[in-house]
């Protein structure tokens, strides 16, 4: 296997005036490029700060990020992130938040080529037609896509999302994960994506990588999604490899790692 | 529990099945037919009367309760007047010389008679410049204390400690330092514009959400995109919100100043007039500030509202 993005002996530990805090210990993890990874785990052991780490967000304590042979060395556009909560600016339209991407990206390319690259992201996640609005003005759905929109149009060499449809309700959120999948069998990014979500793990990914609790948080399993694509939710419903899949995330989560709080 | 029905409880409602069964709570075409010829019950013009009822009370009570207000205080002053301080004029002689004073504002009967309208002016033209030079000033500095926590450190003590002292106490370092009354006055609303600016300001910048600094990070803005595009866009409503507090102070000073400074101002006008025993002039100079004060801050509402992104 080929690492394309590669994290080997990932240590995060963060200092306060209260003491270290040791969130990741030993994390190691290889990613083929055009893979769809999903990380999942329990709240608190540590999926964002690997996204983080990733992101160039966080400079990890130990061990080294690799991204194409290059160590990751803060943030960047070709590591385009979708946060959980969109993250739009308020005062910009939903194309000028494209845009802003798009300029600072294809800063050499002429204007009519970057409004072109904007409307035509816009249009992969069918909000082409809400390009005028501002972010106040749309659901929490489309804020979402637009999001998405943005760190598509970066042509990221990785695209993070961090529990990207966390906070969206679910019938949105089914729309928003089929719309993903169909991007992604157009685009085949390489895709991190954090998630508490079983059925979303499952059913969007490659891979799942299932992570222990916190603290000294690690990797505790990794589980391949080898159902076919496209995938199509209602068909996966009676599939009983789907529900074979889910059985062992949820295994992993609540028995393996029940997190005694919870 | 076990795995079993943790894993059931953790299935999504199977949609195809729950649409089906509400599809088959509708009920058939005909009841629903039948339904529909029954006589309604009549709610729309009983709503609409309440709403017209409503609606005429809100009018009256906007209207009449500080109408009533109004009266209360016209008929206390008019008692005063006659039983208590006679001195004190009568309404309907403040009333005459309001007229008087109000329908010839530009007067120019000398340096000392000059008419309300241009000492309203001179008056304005002061907190005008005091409040752009306290802009000029407090903004950039409220970006640099918002932005670093250094400049934090540096500045903050001295704003804690100059911010509750009244700027006239500063109008005798404004006259030794400028040697004549108009810059020192505009001295004044300078200092008084200024903290509001500032802290405003920097209160702006550190409020801005994580969010948009690991999308500018994200980016890679540099310095001075972050500013343009997310600090400045990001903060404009609480700067705003600091120049409307700062001209509403900056007003309310000017004319206790300007009773200091003397020359030409509402605030020496109206000292002049009390000099002169002329107490209805003093009544009409407490309401006309009180009228220019009201539309300063409906201005800078007004500007606050175009301004704020989430209220466009």
């Amino acid at each position: 296997m080929t690492a394309y993005l590669d994290l080997q002996h990932i240590d995060m530990t963060f200092s306060s005036a209260k003491g270290d805090f040791n969130a990741l210990k030993d994390v190691n993890l290889t990613v083929k490029k055009g893979e769809f990874l999903a990380l999942i785990g329990h709240s608190g052991c540590g999926k964002s700060t690997v996204l983080n780490i990733v992101a160039g967000l966080l400079d990890a304590s130990g061990g080294v990020a690799l991204l194409k042979n290059r160590e990751i060395k803060g943030p960047g556009p070709n590591r385009a992130v979708v946060f959980q909560n969109h993250s739009l600016l308020p005062w910009l339209t939903v194309f000028e938040n494209v845009k802003l991407a798009v300029d600072k990206v294809m800063a050499d390319k002429p204007r009519a080529e970057r409004r072109e690259w904007v409307m035509h992201n816009l249009k992969l996640v069918h909000m082409d037609n809400a390009a005028d609005k501002r972010p106040g003005e749309i659901s929490g759905g489309m804020k979402q896509r637009v999001g998405i929109a943005r760190a598509l149009a970066m042509q990221p060499d990785v695209l993070l999302m961090d529990e990207p449809f966390g906070a969206l309700d679910a019938l949105t959120r089914a729309h928003l994960q089929d719309s993903v999948m169909e991007i992604q069998a157009k685009l085949n990014n390489t895709v991190l994506m954090i998630t508490h979500d079983v059925d979303e793990a499952v059913l969007l990914s490659d891979r799942i990588v299932m992570m222990t609790n916190g603290p000294s948080a690690g990797i505790g399993e990794i589980l391949d999604v080898d159902l076919p694509r496209p995938r199509d939710r209602l068909t996966l419903a009676q599939d009983p490899r789907y529900h074979h899949l889910r059985g062992q995330v949820l295994a992993f989560l609540y028995q393996k790692h029940l997190k005694e709080a919870a | 529990m076990n795995a079993q029905t943790l894993m059931l409880t953790a299935m999504p409602v199977g949609h195809t099945e729950s649409c089906g069964t509400e599809a088959q709570t509708i009920p058939p075409r005909e009841t629903r037919s039948v339904a529909a010829t029954r006589p309604k019950p009549r709610p729309a013009p009983l709503l609409r009367d309440r709403a017209k009822r409503e609606k005429t009370a809100l009018i009256l009570k906007t209207l009449l309760l500080p109408l009533l207000t109004f009266a209360v205080i016209v008929a206390t002053w008019s008692y005063l007047h006659t039983h208590v301080a006679p001195e004190f004029p009568a309404p309907s002689e403040t009333w005459e010389h309001a007229k008087a004073v109000l329908t010839d504002p530009f007067r120019d009967a000398g340096p000392n008679d000059k008419g309300i309208g241009w000492q309203l002016l001179h008056s304005l033209a002061r907190v005008g410049a005091g409040f752009g030079l306290a802009a000029l000033v407090g903004i950039p500095l409220g970006f640099l204390m918002g932005m670093s926590r250094n400049m934090q450190h540096a500045f903050s003590p001295l704003i804690q400690i100059l911010k509750p002292v009244s700027p006239l106490a500063w109008l005798p370092i404004g006259l030794l330092l400028f040697k004549a009354v108009d810059p020192s006055a505009i001295f004044v609303i300078f200092i008084t514009c200024i903290w509001p600016m500032i802290i405003n300001t920097a209160t702006g910048v550190k409020a801005i959400p994580q969010d948009y600094m690991n999308v500018a990070a994200v980016l890679k803005l540099d310095k001075l995109e972050l500013v343009r595009r997310v600090l400045f866009p990001a903060t404009l409503p609480y700067v705003v919100t600091g120049m409307r507090l700062s001209l509403g102070i900056a007003w309310m000073v000017i004319v206790a100043a300007e009773m200091l400074t003397g020359g030409i101002g509402i605030g020496f006008w109206l000292w002049d007039e009390w000099n002169n025993l002329n107490v209805s002039s003093i009544i009409v100079a407490i309401g006309v500030i009180g009228g220019v004060g009201i539309v300063l801050d409906l201005m800078m509402g007004f500007m606050q509202n175009r301004l704020d992104y989430n209220k466009r």
